[in-house]
């Protein structure tokens, strides 16, 4: 029955995605994004009421999860119209990781789940909500090194086809990491409270995961500004991206 | 009540002429109250007098005396509808030299507030100003700049956001430079320093301007300081290099380029955070807004035309407002009779029962042949249904 939620929410996702394509059809897009992610909301819901405990520990769950969180980060300024074009840079991904979710089995109301355990759901929890933060910084410095580039060239363009200021975009990139890493922080105790509990040595996904840290550390505490800000927060999101990947090599197993 | 507009703009007359009959919102108003029952719009494009059942012949004679020429070749006159979406379209931005500029929706609003119209008038107008605004609203149309110097406060708009507190340095006393620096202040930003080629000239600019007067020689060491730098020399050469900007900034510089031959060395738009726009990049950017406007434009006639069509359609149902007024008058009439035969026979709180009663009756009665007749109106039907009310009722007498 849960998954019947997936329907509603990847259709507004999907309509987003076009959507945002059109300054006219742009506040269509925001309630696309607004009706799916309440739908993913209901989704998840109904996965956590039927599993009685936490349902995203499979790298699938936790990819259902992390969309969720990527959306509801972007839904914090997604209905400004100046940032119609971060919806254009995001939603398609949602729309993608989320499809990728479900045929990978984590949109499923599956078996009641036995991984019950608080430091597993603050783990993935804090973690999937700076992977979330750091993957909208991305799309932030994605856009400002666009909107650099054109007023570089000196694009004829630039006033008709509007981007965010360039320090608003800088801006809120920054505020975006500074919010995500202590978030990655409590995530990356609360696995290795978790992890001494249960046993087991270190593998290469903390091990990457640590190095994402040190990454966004270093913007923190250097704050670079201008395009190597942008880069360092693109390249931290590529760390995300491998870590996300290596989550399907059973690092909850 | 008859619609009438007679004016002359710049689509048919030279600056010449239209300056002779620009007039001051005082004057333009005491022409409106000379002619009787009118509006007169004057701006540096147009002197447009819009009358309601006034002479026309009279406007004209007027607006020719004001020009000390007579105007038949020249002026325009236009009725009824055509003058209804004449006014729409001028709110609206439409028939500006710019399509979109807004100023014209303040100088419409202005010329309108500053008599007191008719009912037609008054109408008229506050569509007008209704339109000009959904078309502001609902279009892109005015949102991107129009010429050189409020484009270069859009583009550090674009690297800035807000320029509240932003550091402003004007180089030159170009008049352009000196219009951008103007957008550059009413969007926020400070005019910290103004530098000419001799002291007494950055004296002279900086009283004009409010910022601390320097000479070129003082430039590089002032850079550290600003966010924009403006220039618009007659220098023949380049008044900055590249190796005068400091190397270690954290906030971008932004240069605007109006002077030609050009005070800036083109060197400067590689260095990492610099950005520079030289006059033919300002052009180039004004020259696609200005055909984004003129897309935008069309959207905009649709929506004049909409709302052209709402005038014509309530101009049509006045036509069947004197009928539809008899009708209820008459009924009125035939209910107080009535209820007159009552006095006496009935107690005050039968009385008020009866009264609600036949009140409500009535008006369910008569709802839907006046909603019918309205409907009519729109169409080419009105005063026909008109005639037809009147002689079933026997109201021929009331007209």
């Amino acid at each position: 029955m849960a998954e019947v939620l997936f329907w509603p929410a990847v259709l507004g996702y999907g309509e987003a995605a076009f959507a945002y394509a059109t300054v006219r059809t742009s506040r269509a897009a925001t309630w696309g994004v607004r009706l799916g992610w309440l739908a993913q909301t209901a989704l998840l819901g109904a996965q956590a009421a039927h599993a009685g405990a936490f349902p995203w520990s499979t790298w699938a769950g936790s990819l259902n999860l992390f969309v969720w969180l990527v959306v509801g980060a972007y839904l914090i300024w997604g209905c400004r119209p100046r940032y119609r074009l971060l919806g254009l840079a995001v939603m398609p991904l949602a729309l993608v990781l989320f499809v990728v979710a479900r045929i990978g089995g984590g949109t499923r109301a599956g078996a009641h789940s036995s991984d019950g355990n608080l430091f597993l759901v603050l783990h993935v929890g804090f973690v999937l909500a700076a992977f979330a933060g750091f993957t909208l910084a991305a799309a932030l410095a994605g856009l400002y090194l666009w909107q650099e580039r054109r007023l570089k060239r000196r694009a004829a363009d630039i006033l008709r086809l509007r981007l965010p200021p360039l320090a608003a975009l800088e801006r809120l990139a920054s505020r975006t990491i500074a919010v995500s890493l202590p978030l990655l922080t409590l995530g990356l105790v609360a696995g290795v409270v978790r992890q001494r509990e249960r046993g087991g040595s270190i593998d290469a996904l903390e091990v990457l995961t640590v190095l994402t840290w040190i990454v966004y550390g270093g913007f923190l505490a250097l704050r670079p500004t201008g395009r190597r800000a942008a880069y360092l927060a693109v390249c931290g999101f590529a760390l995300v991206i491998v870590a996300r990947l290596a989550l399907a090599g059973g690092h909850f197993a | 009540m008859t619609l009438a507009l007679v004016g002359l703009s710049h689509h048919v007359a030279p600056v010449e002429l239209r300056e002779r009959v620009t007039l001051g919102l005082d004057a333009a108003s005491e022409l409106a109250r000379e002619l009787g029952d009118a509006v007169c719009l004057s701006t540096c494009n147009r002197t447009e007098l819009y009358l309601a059942d006034a002479d026309d012949e009279q406007a004209l004679a007027a607006l020719g005396r004001i020009a000390g020429e007579p105007l038949d070749g020249v002026a325009y006159r236009l009725h009824e509808d055509a003058a209804a979406l004449h006014l729409f379209r001028v709110a609206a931005g439409l028939d500006s030299l710019v399509p979109g500029e807004g100023e014209i929706l303040g100088q419409v609003r202005s010329a309108y507030e500053a008599v007191t119209p008719g009912p037609l008038l008054d109408r008229v107008f506050r569509q007008a100003l209704a339109v000009g605004k959904r078309v502001r609203t609902e279009t892109a149309i005015g949102e991107s700049p129009a010429s050189v110097s409020s484009a270069a406060a859009a583009l550090a708009a674009q690297v800035f956001g807000d320029l509240r507190g932003r550091r402003v340095l004007l180089i030159g006393a170009g008049r352009i430079g000196e219009l951008a620096a103007g957008n550059l202040a009413s969007r926020g930003a400070e005019i910290a320093f103004v530098a000419n080629r001799t002291a007494d000239g950055a004296r002279e600019l900086a009283q004009r301007f409010g910022g601390a007067a320097l000479t070129l020689d003082e430039l590089p060491a002032r850079l550290g300081e600003v966010d924009v730098v403006v220039s618009s020399t007659s220098a023949p050469e380049p008044v900055l290099l590249a190796g005068d900007i400091p190397g270690k900034r954290r906030a971008p510089l932004f240069f605007i380029d109006i002077a030609v031959p050009r005070d800036l060395d083109a060197a400067i738009a590689r260095l990492d955070g610099c950005f520079l726009y030289d006059i033919d990049d300002l052009e180039a950017v004004v020259a696609e807004t200005l055909s984004g406007r003129r897309s935008e434009a069309e959207r905009a006639e649709q929506l004049v035309a909409e709302e052209a069509e709402r005038f014509r359609a309530w101009r049509a149902s006045l036509d069947v407002v004197p009928a539809i007024a008899s009708l209820r008058a008459h009924a009125e009439e035939i209910r107080a009779a009535e209820l007159a035969k009552l006095n006496g026979r009935v107690s005050d709180d039968e009385r008020r029962t009866i009264e609600s009663v036949t009140a409500q009756i009535l008006n369910k009665l008569l709802h839907l042949p006046t909603v019918r007749m309205k409907e009519a109106a729109v169409g080419a039907d009105g005063a026909a249904y008109a005639n037809a009310v009147r002689h079933l009722f026997g109201l021929e007498d009331d007209v």
